[in-house]
């Protein structure tokens, strides 16, 4: 195991100095000189030439790189130029609510997922089958944002049904439950209408294995056989698709974050990119590429544990 | 004695294993090491052997479906190995191939015709013009009826699907036809059909099987020759009536007890040799001989020196086995321990 | 003449009568089994015999009650200790499976479960069954491996199945299924995926298990090899009906119906020599499911078929040995060559 993970973590080299690459060249892609954007409108051409001289930006670009996979490596991202301050302190100070708001989407998608697929599976055939696979293809059609804002609409500014307000969640901010339950829901509905359809064509495989047939002639009850025999089997697929679906998450919570006021990395970067402020724009999709990469070796080492027919090393 | 068409001469075929930290090949998994026949026009050599043994490696390496690590395939007085791609693909036409899924291997979107059709489009034997009159001969060729060309391989039962399989490598004229477990799928009563359908096929058009199985009845039904082989190597080869009424290498006479007959009282009750244990491993294959893990004769000679092929003077021409005690077997004076 | 439902076997444990199997597809009924009567008598082996769509494992499936949708019992009786099973409910049928009655299967690469131990899963027979405790069931598993010949059991408790050997999870099914002391094992090709070698490994250990535990066995498999080595009587079976019901020293010596007589013919021995003779086939191929032929299911491919054959479907019905026969050849009503010889063209 311990041997997997290092070569796994090993194999993200590559994907790592694409990455900085990438968010290197966001630099150098934007129209207009960075110097000159930096040191502001009104800055005369000597204060660009300083701020030029100081960015490094007239080295040569592979030294440029180099300088800033040194400052990547130790943690200076340089600094923000709305407000001075390093961009490393800027982007984990507004890390938590967004890492926050992932984990709990992907919780609710994977609790109402596994329950919907494993239920229409069940049932396949049925008319519990294909009600659960409608909601699902609605779940994964609703544009993010528009979700959102129906469900502020509805359930935070709420409307009167018998005489009772639906207003029971707030529609900004993050920190109370009450301000989280409707982010959550938004960005974990799509995710829960993709697990639910992978766990359903998952477990429909399973059941028709022939050790789900061993487990019923041996007197288990069919309850114990979904959930014990058929079950474990059927999560070793949709184990890969949450760990992608969580890349997809952090996405979303661009959108999610800006709809709900939340102060979270996603609405960072979106600020950031209005103001122009790019040294933040890469420092945090630098992170968000991170956290991706972590979590889908994560996601490997747990596909890894449930898998028991893949030789670790 | 008839012309040698296929020989092969110290045949090897590696497959690597990657791993560790950086996926570097560590190790080989050895399916054949080393084997060396030759087979005759006009005649079938079965190979015969377990699962693991290395018997259709050994029919895909000649046939260059895999690429062989080394050794020689001579073919007709040409080595097949030197050859280049392009070549080799002109060169298929003479030696075909029936697998035991004819259905994994045909297209089912296309017809039994177009099938055939473009089989003999791409080795271009038989011209345009007479390619209708050819399909039909073929398919009445292998108890098939000319009006069933037009239809799907889904529309054809098992037996008769292998039919079509068997037509299509008719359809090139082939010199030498391997049959990888080209019955082992079949129910008893069609593959009899098939078997005696490939028999009469051989005697009309003097064809050479190269016959892969594992069924040892059917083995003897159908073969001049056979060759069994053991994690990679031959053990023992010779003539049918030889291989089954005289077996020599302990493996080969185990493996021949294993088999069930159909009769729960045989005339002679015979001793039954229940081998121990399962075949190792061809990635760390055995010392010596390879068969001295479940052999009830090993001595500690087995786990060190490898057994040549080689026969003895009371053993037919041509009968050959690899075990260093067959001898002493035969005749007594070397007993078994189980 | 009524249809022979009960059959003459001293004290069986197990009577099928009349039983009906069919899977239902849009357009059609498949009469997987159809009417199948034959009885298991205690302590001994029957061995079902046929070729693929037989009915052979439909059959066996029923008898535990193991059919899935689209598939139905439609009828019949399976009368188990005088009882008849499936007037059992559900969870009464559980209490049975695996219990009283076990089964075994072809694969053993695919029918133990791959994220389980092979000792979690032997230790579920015995908790469900015997509600033993985790530890006691793991005990237990250990003892029943080291019954089925595995070696270093203790070990070999805590392995998955992929690290084990074909011929080995056979064992481990074995040891699962005979985990509660059944009476009645079922084994549904038990070693048609195995090689000869373990196959003989596999089937010694069988008849050595019987001759201790004392079970009786339905051997289901398509190797007349098989049957003639492990079987004490034999049903074959053709279209979902049982042609020929006999000892196994009967059905070898003497078989009565042509498909009997067809399958011993067409399969090829090691052990004989046929020298350039072909091999006696049976014409034709097995009817498509819905194109079953009106009268005797085997008349179309019959070399001996006369008009009666393709007309009316012939009864199974017993002789003075107990041996039971479906063939007109063998009745007063048959309408053929009176001195037909089935058996004349026997090469053995």
């Amino acid at each position: 195991m311990f041997t997997f993970i290092v070569r796994r973590i090993i194999q993200t080299i590559p994907v790592l100095i694409g990455v900085t690459i990438l968010t290197f060249s966001m630099m150098h892609l934007i129209p207009g000189d960075p110097a000159q954007i930096i040191a502001g409108e009104s800055a005369s051409p000597e204060q660009i030439e300083l701020m030029r001289e100081r960015l490094g930006l007239n080295d040569p670009l592979p030294v440029q790189y180099f300088d800033y996979i040194r400052g990547v490596v130790t943690g200076d991202l340089g600094n923000s130029i709305r407000s001075g301050r390093a961009v490393s302190s800027e982007v984990f100070l507004r890390l938590r609510p967004t890492i926050e708001l992932a984990v709990y989407s992907t919780i609710l998608s994977v609790f109402i997922g596994l329950i919907a697929g494993v239920f229409a599976a069940v049932r396949r055939g049925g008319l519990s089958d294909s009600l659960v696979m409608i909601v699902a293809l609605f779940g994964l059609s609703l544009p993010n944002f528009w979700l959102g804002l129906m469900l502020i609409q509805y359930l935070a500014i709420g409307i009167d049904i018998f005489g009772i307000n639906t207003g029971w969640f707030a529609a900004s901010g993050w920190g109370t439950w009450q301000q989280q339950v409707l982010p959550v829901l938004t960005l974990g509905t799509a995710g829960a209408a993709i697990i639910a359809r992978m766990t359903r064509s998952s477990m429909l495989e399973v059941i028709d294995q022939d050790y789900i047939r061993t487990a019923r002639a041996k007197g288990v009850k069919e309850r114990v056989v979904i959930y014990r025999h058929a079950l474990k089997n059927a999560l070793i697929p949709v184990v890969t698709v949450v760990g992608l679906q969580f890349g997809t998450l952090l996405g979303g919570a661009v959108l999610t974050e800006t709809v709900f006021a939340i102060n979270g990395l996603g609405r960072l970067i979106v600020d950031s990119i209005r103001a122009r402020d790019f040294p933040i724009v890469q420092g945090g999709v630098l992170i968000f590429a991170l956290l991706f990469v972590f979590v889908n070796i994560a996601v490997d080492v747990i596909y890894r544990l449930l898998n028991k027919r893949i030789d670790l090393n | 004695m008839a012309k040698e068409l296929l020989k092969v001469k110290d045949l090897k075929q590696y497959f690597p294993i990657k791993g560790g930290m950086l996926g570097r090949t560590i190790n080989h998994v050895k399916a054949v090491d080393g084997i060396s026949f030759n087979v005759y026009e006009g005649e079938t050599v079965s190979v015969v052997g377990e699962s693991g043994c290395g018997k259709s490696t050994t029919g895909r390496a000649i046939l260059r479906l895999d690429e062989p690590t080394s050794g020689e395939v001579e073919f007709d007085g040409e080595d097949l190995l030197a050859l280049s791609k392009r070549k080799m693909r002109k060169k298929r036409k003479d030696l075909q191939v029936i697998f035991q899924d004819p259905y994994a291997s045909i297209n089912p979107r296309q017809t039994v015709r177009q099938i055939l059709e473009e089989a003999l489009d791409i080795q271009n034997v038989v011209p345009k013009a007479e390619r209708g009159k050819k399909i039909a001969d073929l398919m009445e060729t292998v108890g098939l009826g000319a009006h069933q060309a037009d239809r799907f391989p889904h529309e054809f039962s098992g037996g008769q699907r292998q039919r079509i399989g068997i037509a299509r490598a008719l359809s090139v004229d082939p010199k030498l036809i391997i049959a990888d477990e080209a019955v082992s799928a079949l129910d008893v009563s069609i593959q009899a059909q098939v078997i005696n359908l490939m028999k009469k096929l051989q005697r009309e058009f003097s064809l050479t099987y190269l016959f892969i199985a594992h069924d040892l009845g059917v083995v003897r039904h159908i073969s001049d020759r056979v060759i069994v082989m053991y994690l990679g190597k031959i053990v023992e080869i010779g003539d049918t009536t030889s291989i089954f009424d005289n077996p020599q290498h302990p493996y080969t006479k185990a493996l021949l007890s294993a088999i069930p007959v159909p009769d729960p009282e045989p005339e002679h009750k015979k001793e039954r040799v229940i081998l121990q244990g399962d075949v190792p491993s061809p990635i760390d294959p055995p010392t010596g001989c390879r068969f001295h893990t479940r052999c009830p004769f090993a001595t500690d000679k087995c786990k060190v020196d490898v057994p040549e092929l080689r026969s003895e003077d009371y053993m037919k021409e041509g009968h050959m086995a690899a075990c260093h005690y067959q001898k002493e077997i035969e005749a007594g004076t070397h007993t078994a321990k189980y | 003449m009524a249809e022979t439902t009960d059959i003459l076997v001293e004290e069986p444990i197990l009577e099928v009568r009349n039983l009906q199997t069919s899977f239902f597809t849009k357009e059609f009924e498949v009469k997987a089994v159809d009417g199948v009567n034959f009885a298991v008598p205690k302590g001994k082996t029957l061995g079902i015999v046929g070729e693929s769509g037989s009915g052979k494992s439909i059959t066996s499936l029923s008898i535990l009650r193991l059919i899935k949708n689209p598939g139905k019992i439609k009828g019949g009786e399976i009368i188990f200790k005088g009882e008849n099973l499936l007037d059992k409910t559900e969870s009464q049928m559980r209490q049975i499976r695996g219990n009283e009655i076990s089964m075994i299967f072809q694969e053993p690469m695919t029918s133990l479960n791959p994220v389980y131990t092979v000792g979690q899963q032997i230790s579920e027979a015995f908790i469900i069954h015997q509600n033993m405790s985790k530890k006691e069931a793991m005990l237990r598993s250990v003892e029943m491996l080291e019954l089925v010949g595995i070696p270093s059991p203790k070990q070999r408790v805590k392995q998955y199945p992929h690290e084990l050997s074909g011929g080995m999870r056979q064992r481990v099914m074995i040891a699962m299924a005979l985990a509660c002391d059944p009476e009645l094992l079922i084994a549904d090709e038990p070693t048609t995926a195995l090689d000869v070698t373990i196959q003989a490994q596999i089937l010694e250990l069988m008849e050595d298990l019987q001759d201790r535990l004392g079970m009786s066995t339905i051997m289901i498999t398509h190797d007349l090899g098989v049957v003639a080595e492990t079987c004490d009587y034999v049903a074959v079976m053709y279209m979902g009906k049982v042609v020929e019901y006999a000892t196994v020293k009967d059905l070898f010596k003497n078989p009565k119906h042509p498909y009997t007589v067809g399958l011993l013919n067409s399969l090829p021995r090691h052990d004989i020599d046929l020298g350039e003779e072909d091999l006696t086939v049976i014409q034709g191929s097995v009817p498509a499911p819905d194109q079953i032929p009106e009268g005797c299911r085997f008349a179309p491919r019959c070399p001996f078929a006369s008009d009666i054959c393709h007309e009316r479907l012939p009864h199974l019905e017993q002789s003075e040995d107990g041996n039971q026969i479906r063939c007109w050849i063998y009745t007063d009503e048959w309408d053929g060559d009176p001195e037909v010889n089935v058996n004349g063209e026997r090469t053995s």
